[in-house]
């Protein structure tokens, strides 16, 4: 996909397929026939960047063909750089300024709350993402509001577009914030699928409080030149013979 | 006289009563914005989001797609500024049936002075795609116009406003909704007002016709989509238009009628408005009188664009 388009977001893309693989193949009660149920569980890609990821679980599920794949990023596409609900199945928000997406996902909680449904809310955040000022609103009122039906996880790759996290701001101690701010904070290794299962089993009986799951990853993972390595950020595609490693490394020989 | 954020907080309880659709959501404003009312009468349909108004607006767009309508308030610099982004990126873009409803309109915001006095919320938000724009004359078109704006889906920026205003419809008038309303008619030249200006134009329109000069006044409470319709058969029948707006000179009202009429029916267009400076404290009328938004600023503003006929 990333090579069609020519542009993209390789890095956070990949940092996050163990936990978007999860959450559409086993945790959520979300699938093409129940997209429009209001009880159902709702995905929402905060770092909408990393919407690579999204389109491939999608497309998994069955939303569309993976034929689209080829019209990523390019004009009149149904996937466009950063999700959008009104062109492409399965999209939930138009993510992709940073904060909104957990923002709208906050309300869909409170929503289901008020109108007493026990369907689950699921945010997807960057580790740069939580420099911006909206996430900690939307803290203070996940907190406030008692939003047990909803967790936020945050892929913490430890870079973001210019430089490691540490270098930009004080994101660190991220797991005291959250604590301070009165959520339920889990700390997983990202890329591994027993503790993804198990933060997830544990948020669900959390009860009065919001859980964040801050999940320990790698940007760029599984692509050993792309790992830990920033430019790999975004808008770059790996080209030739970076490509073919690439692809070889992902186990899609077959695709090259 | 009722002021406009009373009525604001009172149309919204009475509409309670016999619907569930809708929600309040209030950024720590009730009692400037009127919402204090629906508070009192109805506090489990309040959600309390503190001063926090990006999460607001975006957490709204998610209430709406759990299926109830949420009315977004808040000031309107904060509202077009603060949460513009917002606005934009999470409402309109992903077109979420969230209402906002803007108080604090203007030099009328009054004491507070320039942080809280919107000057440019018209122009900001009539360039956003997918929002509409609406800004009623007086308590009654804005009554009138609370259940329409309810039934009709869609991203909507509602402005109430702030001080009481007098009248300018009739009480069993049928308002039109989203058209321009002719409220005085006349050949000589048109006035085309919103919100707080629309009964100093009809002052004006008053004076002018003692000195034999008779103006069509049109309330121009639809800003967007605007009555496109009415501005050009404004500008064919009367020849000439002064706008005024309690907002400032670039693309608000004036900008949105100049661009009507230059494309299809070009005619000299005079603006009252704001000039490009911000407001300062003061009483809403001392404000006016200053900054030049008093009948007697559209009297000349109607004789200046006469000489260009």
């Amino acid at each position: 996909m990333n090579c069609h388009a020519g542009s993209g977001h390789p890095g956070g893309s990949l940092s996050c397929v163990e936990i978007i693989s999860w959450l559409y193949a086993k945790e959520m009660n979300y699938c093409v026939e129940n997209k429009d149920d209001p009880c159902r569980d709702r995905f929402i890609l905060s770092k909408g960047h990393s919407c690579l990821s999204l389109y491939a679980a999608l497309a998994e599920k069955g939303f569309f063909s993976k034929e689209e794949f080829k019209t990523l990023r390019h004009a009149g596409g149904m996937l466009q750089g950063h999700p959008d609900r009104l062109k492409t199945p399965g999209v939930e928000f138009n993510s992709g300024s940073l904060g909104q997406g957990f923002s709208f996902a906050l309300g869909c909680a409170l929503g289901a709350k008020r109108a007493g449904r026990a369907c689950r809310t699921y945010a997807l955040l960057g580790d740069g993402e939580l420099n911006e000022g909206q996430i900690w609103e939307g803290c203070m009122f996940g907190a406030h509001f008692n939003l047990d039906n909803f967790v936020a996880i945050v892929d913490y790759n430890k870079l973001q577009s210019d430089d490691l996290n540490t270098k930009i701001t004080a994101i660190e101690p991220m797991t005291d914030k959250f604590k301070a701010f009165g959520w339920h904070v889990i700390e997983i290794d990202g890329h591994d699928f027993r503790e993804i299962e198990n933060g997830f089993t544990r948020a669900r009986a959390m009860a009065g409080k919001p859980t964040v799951i801050i999940a320990h990853t790698v940007k760029g993972k599984g692509v050993s030149y792309m790992e830990n390595v920033p430019k790999w950020h975004g808008s770059l595609c790996p080209t030739g013979e970076d490509r073919e490693c690439a692809m070889r490394e992902c186990g899609c020989e077959e695709l090259i | 006289m009722e002021n406009m954020r009373d009525a604001f907080g009172k149309v919204l309880t009475e509409l309670a009563a016999n619907r569930d659709d809708f929600v309040v959501l209030d950024a720590d404003v009730a009692g400037g914005t009127g919402t204090y009312h629906f508070r009192e009468a109805y506090p489990d349909r309040f959600i309390q989001c503190g001063i926090a108004e990006q999460n607001m607006f975006s957490m709204a767009a998610g209430l709406a797609e759990s299926g109830v309508i949420p009315i977004v308030t808040c000031y309107a610099v904060f509202a077009s500024m603060r949460a513009l982004e917002q606005a934009r990126n999470s409402i309109a873009y992903p077109e979420f049936n969230v209402k906002i409803a803007a108080s604090h309109l203007g030099l009328d915001v009054g004491p507070d002075g320039a942080t809280h006095q919107a000057l440019e919320d018209i122009a900001i938000y009539r360039s956003i795609p997918r929002m509409s724009v609406v800004s009623p004359a007086d308590p009654i078109e804005l009554k009138a116009v609370m259940p329409y704006l309810l039934d009709n889906t869609g991203p909507l920026y509602l402005r109430t406003g702030r001080s009481p205003l007098p009248n300018v419809f009739d009480e069993n008038t049928a308002i039109e909704h989203g058209k321009a309303h002719v409220l005085c008619e006349g050949e000589d030249v048109t006035i085309m007002a919103v919100g707080v200006m629309v009964h100093r134009a009809l002052e004006a329109a008053e004076q002018l016709a003692k000195e034999g000069i008779f103006c069509r006044v049109l309330n121009m409470s639809w800003l967007k989509p605007m009555d496109e319709e009415a501005v050009i058969k404004a500008a064919q029948e009367t020849g000439a238009i002064v706008t005024c707006e309690d907002h400032n000179k670039y693309g608000g009202l004036g900008g949105a009628v100049m661009e009507i009429v230059c494309e299809n029916h070009p005619v000299p267009v005079k603006r009252v408005a704001v000039e490009d400076i911000f407001g300062a404290s003061g009483e809403p009328e001392d404000l006016a009188k200053e900054y030049g938004l008093m009948p007697r600023n559209i009297v000349d503003a109607v004789k200046q664009v006469l000489k260009h006929k």
